[in-house]
């Protein structure tokens, strides 16, 4: 069971909503839709996706009525895509990237009738729109301690996507951890611009090689930094949004896996039953959203045991990965001895913490 | 055997059957790629060409239709001057790119004043930066000799990250809990393009691609500058005795192009996208390129072209979500049109020759 989260996404004033959306009556049949900001086949992020759908139809067989469009550009074509399945008699449209966030609103409010589920949003103005995302700087965490104690160059990297809150999350996590049990860690991040573009991604990977980083973290969807890594002995790296399998026991090491099963099932399961309602849902390791894939043998029993136990005290809710003191980059305190980051503050992040060198583009 | 043979002159027949049987060639070759994949081929080709005008949602989707095309031919009938010439503008994605950050910046940096005067400027702005972005290249080639097809594609790179710089930094949103992506034109009436007639999908980037069609078929038929193009692209040593300039002639048509572009991406992105966002293009600039061969470079043709491969693209959608077709599927299918295009284009400048029996004859 999902634990939900609800937040406040205290800039925009927006407040708890979730007592805003009227309780629908149940469906006999409920027609779900997914729009993918990628290809099924990317092996990542849209493929997590996929299995989440696919995992609603198995849970209700008939009941539910599948349909689904990949590879939709973020801009206008969404606004279309999304308009032409909600004419097409689609009862919930699951929107599975955060670029959908403008299109989502203004269709979700042409159709009050239809449910609007957008991922890694924030923007919830109709009572039809509810938001979703996973707390993926936790599985950040758990990777950190596995890079701090692998580098032997001290040297380890992270393949930035856009510079976004979900993304410095998971920057700031994972040079935390590492940190934590290597202090000599330096970071570097080189930033790909795309989400999914396997050759804008193993230039990435190589750039980092080149300079002499040991141990990567990728933030983009597709497996060509493994790929990449695999190139170069002593390289590791780790699986992302999907456990990528494929490259075990090394460069992949572990991997953050998207479970999105479980929330696409309760989702739809709510609407069939009449119980569904607007929400506003956060979840993570605790949650089963955020997977830790398996740690591979390629990794000293040692370095496992230390990621199992961050892995399993983020779980228990004993460790939270910003708890401070911690200061920002420019030396300003943020968090002080003992405090934990706030929501609000890792939702609109938009800051290094100290001693990481990079620059964030602007 | 059979041997091709070059006419003395373009056949007048084939420059204008090529699109309609590379069309049919497309459905052919198509429908047999869709049944290899286990659907119904005409169901496919059906909701591709005919849904969207006549099916259940043709009142929605051929307004989208107008959405589509109305960059496309914008941006197609500007590349259209300089491919006559001889002048490879392949940018024109960067171009685009440049006139949306152009345009809304400008735009947005009148936020929040309202004033009739806000959206000329801006299409002057986004005008003005499609504008800037080509004269690099044109420049280039004019003062050092540098390739414009080089040149203009990797500026469209480099448009790339000026764009996300701007999605993330410069114009991001001040209101948007740090993520990236402008304000939204849609809350900003003052700079807004809207939908003129509801539900009708023209907005004023459509009305200024008719108006183009018109001024670009005015020019080439009545205007000298049409006439040195054409003749430029013709024959450029004959063109050099008449006086035409030829870096004048790269200056102006990089430059019309570049505009042209510009406009379109300004008129995109403060009407159907809404926003500066990371990803905002959506690969029109690329595709404008395929629509000027479509439509045989000419400002009618290229109206036709647009138009058509606004279908392909809103009808393969439909025919990806309704018939869960790989939207690769839908991709290749696109690709097919360009490729048969450019194959039976042989035909006007090439006829087929069968050579059977005479070539053994000449063997001996």
């Amino acid at each position: 069971m999902l634990r939900r989260t609800l937040l406040a996404t205290a800039a925009l004033g927006l407040g708890l909503m979730t007592t805003g959306g009227a309780l629908a009556a149940g469906m006999d049949k409920v027609k779900a839709c997914f729009v993918y900001v990628g290809p099924i086949g990317d092996g990542g992020w849209t493929y997590q996706h996929h299995q989440g759908a696919l995992a609603v139809q198995e849970a209700y067989g008939d009941k539910v009525e599948l349909q689904w469009q990949e590879s939709v550009p973020e801009g206008a074509d969404a606004e279309r895509v999304l308009t032409q399945m909600a004419l097409g008699g689609c009862n919930i449209i699951f929107t599975t990237s955060f670029g959908y966030m403008d299109q989502t609103n203004a269709v979700a409010a042409k159709f009050p009738d239809v449910k609007f589920e957008h991922a890694t949003g924030f923007k919830r103005d109709s009572a039809n729109v509810s938001t979703y995302n996973a707390r993926f700087y936790e599985g950040r965490a758990v990777q950190g301690t596995i890079a701090g104690m692998m580098t032997k160059s001290n040297k380890i990297g992270y393949i930035g996507s856009f510079p976004i809150p979900e993304v410095m999350n998971g920057i700031n996590a994972y040079y935390l951890a590492a940190k934590k049990v290597n202090p000599n860690v330096e970071l570097s991040v080189v930033w790909a611009f795309t989400w999914f573009d396997p050759a804008k991604e193993a230039d990435s990977a190589k750039a980092l090689i080149d300079q002499g980083v040991d141990v990567i973290a990728a933030h983009t969807d597709s497996t060509a930094p493994l790929a990449e890594a695999a190139k170069t002995p002593g390289v590791i790296g780790f699986g992302q949004a999907s456990d990528m399998e494929a490259y075990k026991p090394s460069p992949r090491v572990s991997s953050i896996i998207d479970n999105w099963a479980p929330y696409y099932v309760k989702r739809v399961g709510e609407l069939l039953d009449g119980t569904y309602a607007q929400s506003d849902t956060w979840a993570g390791i605790a949650d089963g959203e955020v997977l830790i894939g398996d740690i591979t043998e390629a990794v000293p029993a040692e370095v496992k045991a230390a990621a199992e136990k961050v892995r399993d005290d983020i779980a228990a809710g004993t460790l939270h990965p910003f708890t401070g003191p911690i200061n920002k980059q420019d030396g300003s305190p943020w968090l002080a001895e003992g405090a934990t980051a706030p929501d609000g503050d890792l939702l609109g992040m938009g800051f290094y913490v100290e001693g990481i060198t990079a620059e964030i583009p602007k | 055997m059979i041997r091709l043979e070059k006419r003395p002159n373009p056949s007048r027949f084939w420059l204008y059957a090529t699109p309609v049987v590379a069309v049919a060639l497309t459905m052919i070759a198509g429908g047999l790629m869709f049944a290899a994949l286990g659907k119904n081929p005409f169901e496919v080709i059906r909701t591709i060409f005919w849904d969207p005008l006549f099916g259940e949602f043709a009142w929605y989707l051929r307004g989208q239709l107008l959405v589509k095309a109305g960059p496309l031919v914008l941006i197609a009938v500007g590349l259209s001057l300089g491919f006559r010439a001889g002048i490879w503008n392949i940018g024109a994605e960067g171009q685009y790119i440049m006139g949306a950050i152009c345009g809304a910046g400008v735009g947005l940096a009148f936020y929040p004043t309202e004033s009739r005067l806000i959206f000329p400027l801006m299409i002057l702005a986004g005008a003005f930066g499609g504008w800037v972005w080509a004269m690099i290249p044109a420049i280039l080639k004019t003062r050092f000799n540098t390739n414009e097809i080089l040149v203009s594609l990797m500026l469209v790179y480099v448009a790339q990250t000026i764009l996300a710089m701007a999605s993330t930094g410069f114009l991001r949103n001040p209101e948007g809990a740090g993520f990236p992506g402008s304000r939204n034109f849609s809350s900003y009436p003052a700079a807004q393009n809207p939908e003129l007639i509801a539900g009708s999908g023209l907005h004023w980037g459509g009305v200024a691609a008719l108006a183009v069609v018109v001024l670009a078929y005015v020019l080439l038929q009545k205007h000298i500058l049409g006439f040195q193009i054409k003749l430029a692209g013709q024959a450029p040593r004959a063109a050099r005795f008449h006086g035409v300039n030829p870096a004048t002639l790269v200056v102006l048509c990089m430059g019309i192009s570049g505009a042209l572009a510009g406009l379109a991406g300004m008129f995109e992105v403060t009407g159907p996208a809404g926003q500066i966002s990371i990803d905002f293009n959506s690969g029109y600039g690329f595709t404008a390129i395929i629509v000027a061969f479509l439509g045989r470079l000419n400002p009618v043709g290229i109206l036709l072209g647009g138009l058509l491969m606004a279908l392909t693209y809103i009808g393969g959608e439909m025919a990806s979500t309704n018939l869960g077709l790989p939207s690769s599927a839908i991709q290749a299918f696109q690709g097919m049109l360009l490729f048969f295009l450019l194959g039976v284009d042989v035909l006007t400048n090439f006829r087929i020759r069968s050579l059977i029996g005479r070539s053994t004859t000449g063997a001996r």
